[in-house]
């Protein structure tokens, strides 16, 4: 009996995903636990275990098609068997895709649409509701008018080809409908590839200006996006601000690396030393839960990497009791996955402090916003020689650093954020606190 | 290849197919003596005799009703109704009789039986005589029902009609009676359930059957006066309806105008309108249109009587709204 393989929810938080290749072809064998294809998902990219058997019949969503949760992206069953029955299933599903998708003639007759087969639960338990199971409708957000976009059927599949966003074009058809026509003359936005082309030329001088782009919000910029404007709507951030001098650190960590093989990076011990001034101000590593607070037990550190395609945080967890070289060993590898795109949730996920470092573009200050489910985030800015009074009252150059740390005053107050600021500096420029 | 008139299409498709089988006999009022109330069946009478060419009493119930007994018996009737007005009285003979004995006899008795006569509206002929009446049979699962325009159409499609061993009701039309078509000498079918592209187009398509195919096509013409190419669907066969040739070219072209000169509600139109909206409904840029006639008994006063029925300046107009050149 054939059965359709959906796609099933890889990340916590994805709704829809890309197949990046298929690792199987029709006509191979599929045992349960076999990988069929690679997803991209909002976050990274992942296998995708089958948990059906039999042979792969159909492939429904092609390489670069996306599929949102619950989406039939194959069938599965047995050589030979008949697949119209399941086949006009799939195609009452609609095609939620825009990429390609192997397209199959319409039946011929009218029938009525028939209903979604009920959906097995998928093998990471999660599955969507209706609604984000849905073929996509033709959009629904709000115009700047207030009212809900009208545009033609054909309107709606033509901006879907072309990656054109429908809140943008004017509607010149009845009643301000979306038409074919506003579509081809649209050309304010071409977007990637099969967008509208339009070149503007300039004025007197005729030269050609570079039409602007329109770059589609899909995945992870749409939950870097999302997550962000939360945070930055609901928790209210505040800011303080110190200065470290850095001699210590780079002296340890120099240490450090001429006493053993392999370089350790100085955002392990950045995490090391956080996680100690954790350890002595718990009430840092707190969730806001609206009811209550949470205090973390583990301390579970993340730290922002630019991965290229957008920021992610890979999380080094139960940092309180770990060594710079342990907490190294774990960075590495984590850093190495983020950048291509191998992370998987659990890896990324639930932070309960986190570091964003611009040192290394010469940043030397900057704010950052707190990265949810935390309720703090330190900024560190670049190393940079800088005059210092020392404690015996002479004046000399040293690295100095400048670290911003935003709180959530929910959780934080001002005098607890100050009091783990200043215990964080003291550890920093005299690591040998650790001891006491 | 010779030019004839519609009726002179209809003329040979029946005298070729009773020269071929003896069982085919036509029967209705003024068929024999008077050549027909159109003169459609001139000279079948000489030709074949009173035997095969019956002049029938005014009762329409009465002849349908020996019609269709014959036809279960093992003849192949044509029946000629003067106009579709007068067949109501016949239409339980062919809706409770001729539709349903191959299905509740479980598919022993055949109904092999041609209805045929002039449908739709005229001239000067008021409400009672100017109806536009397919409805009524295309509604009956158990009829086939074909509608031509042209007089090659006809005589194609009437041939596989009388070869059907189900009932066939053909819809001609007063209007197009003088018509002239080219028609080719030797011997063709038609088949049914294919639709016919009259014209050529990629901006709209227009779909229609029976006689407003003329003036849709020239309606097509005016529009490319003005820029716009209108693809003309003849569908021709309306049950059964060709949706492919529908769908292909609605697809092409992302608008539809549906032109049917009966009334508007539950009508051919109104369901060809359903399905393309029901079908094509990603391809479509604009609503499907319906140009029919409006929803009232046809009016005596002539200038009344041709502003209820489709116009060209109506088809124009629907254009211009699914193009929204207005």
């Amino acid at each position: 009996m054939a059965e359709k393989v959906p796609m099933t929810a890889l990340s916590p938080t994805m709704e829809e995903g890309t197949i990046i290749s298929w690792n199987k072809k029709e006509g191979d064998t599929v045992a349960a636990g076999d990988v069929l294809c690679e997803v991209e998902t909002d976050k990274t990219s992942v296998e995708y275990e089958s948990s059906q058997e039999g042979t792969l019949l159909r492939i429904i969503v092609g390489v670069d098609g996306s599929a949102s949760v619950g989406q039939t992206i194959a069938i599965i069953g047995e050589k030979d068997e008949d697949l119209s029955g399941i086949l006009s299933e799939v195609e009452a599903e609609g095609s939620a895709s825009a990429g390609p998708v192997k397209e199959e003639p319409a039946p011929s007759a009218p029938e009525a649409p028939a209903s979604p087969a009920p959906r097995e639960s998928s093998e990471s338990g999660e599955t969507k509701n209706e609604e984000t199971k849905a073929a996509p409708l033709p959009p629904k957000e709000d115009s700047p008018g207030g009212s809900r976009i009208k545009a033609s059927p054909l309107a709606v599949k033509l901006a879907a080809e072309r990656n054109i966003n429908l809140s943008l074009v004017k509607g010149t058809g009845t009643g301000g409908r979306i038409i074919q026509r506003d579509i081809e003359e649209f050309r304010g936005v071409p977007g990637g590839a099969g967008a509208v082309g339009g070149t503007v030329t300039g004025g007197a001088g005729g030269s050609a200006v570079p039409a602007d782009q329109e770059i589609p919000v899909t995945g992870k910029r749409a939950v870097i996006a999302k997550r962000l404007s939360e945070s930055m709507y609901t928790a209210p951030h505040y800011y303080l601000t110190t200065s470290v001098v850095m001699e210590k650190v780079v002296e340890a960590r120099k240490l450090l690396n001429e006493s053993a093989s392999g370089k350790v990076s100085l955002n392990a011990f950045f995490i090391r030393f956080v996680a100690e001034a954790i350890k002595r101000h718990p009430g840092i590593n707190a969730t806001w839960r609206g009811e209550t607070i949470l205090q973390h037990g583990s301390i579970d550190i993340g730290l922002a990497v630019d991965a290229g395609n957008g920021l992610i945080t890979p999380v080094v967890r139960n940092c309180g009791n770990r060594g710079v070289r342990d907490i190294e060993t774990d960075l590495v590898d984590l850093i190495e996955k983020a950048r291509t795109g191998k992370l998987k949730p659990e890896e990324y996920s639930d932070a309960t402090f986190t570091i964003s470092n611009l040192g290394s573009f010469g940043v030397e200050e900057f704010t950052a916003i707190i990265n949810p489910p935390g309720s703090a985030i330190l900024a560190l800015g670049a190393g940079k020689p800088t005059p210092v009074v020392r404690g015996d009252g002479s004046i000399g150059a040293a690295t100095v650093m400048k670290m911003t740390l935003s709180c959530d005053h929910r959780v934080i107050d001002g005098a607890a954020g100050g009091r783990f600021l200043r215990e964080l500096q003291l550890l920093m420029e005299e690591p040998a606190r650790l001891l006491f | 290849m010779p030019e004839i008139q519609m009726r002179e299409a209809i003329r040979q498709a029946m005298d070729e197919e009773m020269e071929r089988d003896e069982n085919v006999f036509l029967l209705g009022e003024e068929v024999g003596q008077y050549n027909g109330a159109y003169k459609v069946s001139k000279g079948l009478l000489d030709k074949y005799g009173e035997r095969r060419v019956k002049d029938t009493p005014i009762a329409e119930l009465g002849f349908t009703g020996l019609a269709v007994g014959a036809a279960t018996v093992g003849l192949r009737p044509i029946v000629e109704w003067m106009t579709f007005n007068f067949a109501l009285l016949a239409l339980d003979q062919v809706v409770n009789n001729a539709a349903k004995m191959r299905h509740m006899s479980g598919g022993q008795m055949k109904v092999p039986i041609v209805f045929r006569g002039a449908n739709g509206p005229a001239e000067y002929l008021s409400s009672q005589h100017s109806q536009a009446l397919q409805s009524y049979f295309v509604h009956v699962p158990g009829l086939k029902v074909i509608a031509p325009s042209t007089p090659y159409d006809a005589k194609g499609l009437l041939k596989t009609a009388i070869r059907d061993d189900n009932p066939v009701v053909m819809m001609e039309s007063e209007m197009t009676y003088g018509l002239t078509g080219e028609v080719p000498e030797e011997e063709y079918l038609i088949p049914f359930g294919k639709a016919d592209i009259k014209r050529k187009g990629k901006d709209v398509t227009l779909i229609s059957y029976s006689k407003p195919v003329h003036m849709v096509l020239r309606a097509a013409e005016r529009l490319a006066e003005m820029g716009i190419e209108a693809e003309v669907v003849d569908l021709r066969s309306l049950r059964p309806l060709d949706e492919e040739t529908i769908y292909a070219s609605v697809r092409k072209t992302n608008r539809a105008v549906i032109v049917d000169e009966s009334w508007p509600m539950a009508s051919v139109g109104s369901h060809v309108a359903w399905l393309v909206s029901r079908n094509c409904f990603d391809d479509l840029d604009a609503p499907v249109e319906l140009v029919s006639s409006e929803d009232v008994p046809m009016p005596y006063n002539h200038t009344l009587e041709l502003a209820v029925q489709p116009t060209v300046e109506k088809i124009v107009d629907a254009v211009k709204r699914v193009t929204y050149k207005e």
